[in-house]
């Protein structure tokens, strides 16, 4: 299990590095340091002399792949893209335009993230699952073919309509919630409840009809016949053993995102003004900040990474035939 | 004089792809029966209508001329002439023949008063119902004419009586749900039509902040939408499956090659990879001002970047599924014994493997095309989508968040590009899953 598990970070490692380097063709290579340092400096004219200095203060005069002028190994590691690399590999994710440190801010941001992103996630899978399971119950039935018509008209519609509709009414019309803001502390319930909510009703479609199709195709299989044969009622059936046996796949498509629960979500985040990482992201992004862009990116790789590994893990916990010592 | 932009010539050069790939899809018997199973299915009969009905709009307004007066115009903007021209000043309700806001007026004994400001455009004095009428009337007209023609070639092809095949479609005794039909090609010239007649009247789904129609601004987001939805498909078409299906092939250094590519790009959440691109794409723009003479020209390479970059980040599920279904196909027997005979590799691919995995294909791009609908508005919001001049449902909706806030709320750029946007996924929707039901053989044997 631990040789497994050290095998999986090790592969990890080359998918980072190819991250990395899609970045940094992105940012680098189409965006010169050249053109940062006139971005940046805001100068009507701006002098060669300049640009170096920029350069030099942010660690930028280094050539992009290539050292020319150093020797043996330093040819390689002497360039902006491996020291741009180990910095990211060491969480050091430099400074942001404003001066801040980026690492400082996403360590502050993380938790108002995970307070909105946590409770939406598990209240949603709860209410999925269950909802899917009724709908099991009454397959083939009126209630299932109007379930599924509605589950499809919810998925039509785009987030943000429910997002806008749901401030408009709860918050502007009804005054039940404030329209946004955050808090810290336990008064902060009161800026998350119509968010979580939102968020929980605009994945019932998608979820809903993910997971009944899982039950469904469990179903069919004999050990829920003989079950049924021996005399087991329909719900003991459902809760007991189909509840039981969907797990597996629902662990597939589940532990995956849970790590990525950090980085919050953009439009969500921003709407409601939760100062997380989402609307960080689309700060940066309407700042045009690369620094901080470019670290979400590698953080985001990194927690998917990380989840990919958990769901294997999951797998060898729930599933006793599965075995990673051989 | 045209003068088509280069979405215009991609948007029909798909059209013209589409259009020889299904005259080569009707030689096969097997095929053509799928296709007439999918639309045995009423909902989706009705689905693939309102889809022509979009893509009918987003190919009008694909036909672009040069003009001395107006400049730059397409079909649907000579067919919707009067809204595409006529801006009021500012806000005004849908229906209303005064704007929204009080304006100061100085009156002219020199007395300043707040007044509601009567609209330039709007003739109040024609009747609504009155008009409604007229509207049903002809589109009924229309409707039978339609349904008569297309009567008389299916009782030719069934080699029926006119009047024994028409009773078999009222008593929906016939083999595709024709009848539903019938009556979705009604209501639909109903509503366009009524839409068409009326707006030349009213603002009937009201004017936005500088007082352009939006209805009309509705309509023209069609084209944005469908284009995006479509063409992004055909930038992500070749790279799936030639990387799909090279890997599942060719196994070994390729395989591990490919897979490591597509996990990579995948291990990056979708909405940064995009942003990024974007951001990177505009620096680029900037820099080359010398590519695109006119502003719409910039709109229109800007939404083609996005176009490649939306093509660029979505193969890799669609490859995936491929290099799957391709491993399998490769230890079937008749590619076995087909590589046993000494038949060459691209044979192999062309003649076994492409028509084996073309369902895979099928369900894939349709239902991606409601997603890309859909992210079209998310990304136009976190502000890396389409260009802000450009007419789109994520603009209105971008534009709408303000609206909503201001007191009395302004609903009805929201109301609208809801409206538009949510009939066109859910047909997208209803229609993917009967594509996905009839050609998913796993779903078969429910």
């Amino acid at each position: 299990m631990l040789a497994y598990m050290v095998r999986r970070l090790i592969y990890a490692v080359p998918i980072l590095i190819g991250v990395n380097l899609i970045t940094f063709a992105l940012f680098f290579m189409v965006n010169t340091p050249d053109d940062m340092a006139r971005a940046q400096l805001e100068a009507k004219q701006t002098t060669p002399e300049m640009i170096q200095a920029w350069k030099q203060s942010h660690g930028y005069d280094k050539p992009l792949f290539v050292n020319n002028e150093s020797s043996g190994l330093d040819t390689v590691t002497e360039t902006l893209f491996v020291q741009e690399s180990l910095k990211l590999f060491m969480l050091d994710f430099g400074q942001a335009d404003n001066g801040r440190q980026i690492s400082e801010d996403i360590q502050e941001r993380m938790w108002p993230s995970l307070a909105i992103a946590l409770p939406t996630f598990l209240i949603g899978l709860v209410t999925n699952i269950a909802l899917a399971l009724l709908i099991v119950l009454f397959r083939g039935s009126v209630l299932d073919t109007a379930t599924m018509i509605v589950a499809v008209a919810i998925m039509s519609i785009s987030g943000l309509f429910y997002i806008i509709a749901g401030q408009v009414l709860f918050s502007k019309m009804l005054h039940w919630v404030p329209i946004s803001g955050y808090e810290s502390g336990w008064e902060m319930w009161r800026f998350l409840i119509l968010p979580v909510a939102i968020g929980v009703f605009a994945g019932l479609g998608a979820g809903v009809r993910w997971y009944r199709s899982i039950f469904l195709e469990e179903i069919n299989k004999d050990y829920i016949r003989t079950a049924r044969a021996k005399g087991l009622s329909e719900i003991r059936l459902l809760f007991g053993h189909l509840l039981q046996n969907g797990l597996l796949p629902i662990l597939t498509g589940v532990v995956v995102i849970i790590p990525t629960l950090f980085m919050g979500s953009l439009i969500m985040e921003s709407f409601f003004g939760i100062p997380g990482l989402g609307s960080y992201t689309i700060d940066a992004i309407n700042a045009q900040d690369f620094g901080i862009v470019k670290a979400m990116v590698f953080l985001g790789a990194l927690l998917y990474i990380i989840g990919l590994i958990l769901t294997d893990l999951s797998y060898a916990f729930f599933d006793p035939r599965v075995r990673f010592d051989q | 004089m045209m003068a088509p932009l280069w979405s215009d010539y991609m948007i029909w050069l798909l059209v013209v792809a589409l259009w020889g790939w299904g005259l080569i899809l009707r030689r096969s018997p097997q095929v053509r029966e799928q296709w007439i199973q999918i639309f045995q299915s009423r909902i989706a009969m009705v689905s693939a209508i309102i889809l022509l009905a979009y893509a009918s709009v987003a190919l009008l307004d694909s036909v672009r001329f040069d003009t001395a007066q107006k400049g730059q115009i397409t079909l649907l903007d000579m067919a919707f002439e009067s809204i595409a021209t006529q801006s009021e000043r500012t806000y005004s309700a849908p229906f209303a023949d005064r704007e929204y806001n009080q304006s100061l007026v100085t009156r002219d004994n020199g007395d300043v008063e707040q007044q509601y400001l009567p609209l330039k455009w709007v003739q109040a004095e024609v009747s609504i119902g009155w008009a409604t009428l007229q509207v049903l009337l002809s589109a009924a007209l229309l409707t039978a004419l339609l349904v008569g023609l297309h009567l008389a070639w299916r009782a030719r092809v069934h080699k029926l009586g006119l009047a024994e095949y028409g009773r078999n479609v009222w008593r929906d005794q016939t083999r595709l749900p024709w009848r539903t039909a019938y009556v979705t090609v009604l209501l639909m010239l109903f509503v366009w039509g009524w839409l068409g007649y009326l707006s030349q009247f009213y603002h009937v789904l009201g004017t936005d902040k500088v007082g352009q129609d939006v209805l009309y601004t509705a309509i023209k987001s069609i084209r944005t939408g469908v284009l995006i939805g479509v063409l992004t498909t055909l930038v992500m078409l070749p790279l799936a499956l030639f990387l799909g299906i090279s890997a599942g092939l060719f196994k070994g250094w390729v395989d591990d090659a490919i897979q490591y590519l597509y996990t990579t790009l995948n291990s990056i959440p979708g909405v940064l990879l995009i942003a990024a691109a974007v951001l990177v794409m505009q620096t680029i723009l900037n820099n080359n001002p010398q590519w695109f003479g006119s502003t719409e020209e910039r709109a229109d390479l800007r939404l083609l970047f996005l176009v490649f970059i939306l093509g660029m980040t979505s193969w890799t599920g669609l490859c995936r599924l491929l290099r799957a279904e391709t491993l399998k196909l490769s230890q079937v027997d008749f590619v076995t014994s087909a590589r046993a005979f000494g038949v060459s590799r691209l044979t192999i691919i062309v003649r076994h493997i492409m028509p084996n995995v073309m369902h895979i294909v099928l369900i894939a791009v349709v239902l991606d095309f409601s997603g890309l609908v859909l992210a079209e508005a998310v990304l136009s919001y976190v502000g890396v989508g389409v260009d802000p001049t450009t007419h789109s449902w994520g603009n209105m909706i971008n534009q709408a968040r303000l609206e909503m806030a201001r007191e009395p709320m302004v609903w009805w750029s929201l109301f609208s590009a809801f409206v538009f946007m949510f009939l066109l996924v859910l047909a997208a929707n209803l229609f993917s899953d009967r594509v996905q039901k009839v050609l998913d053989p796993r779903t078969q044997t429910r």
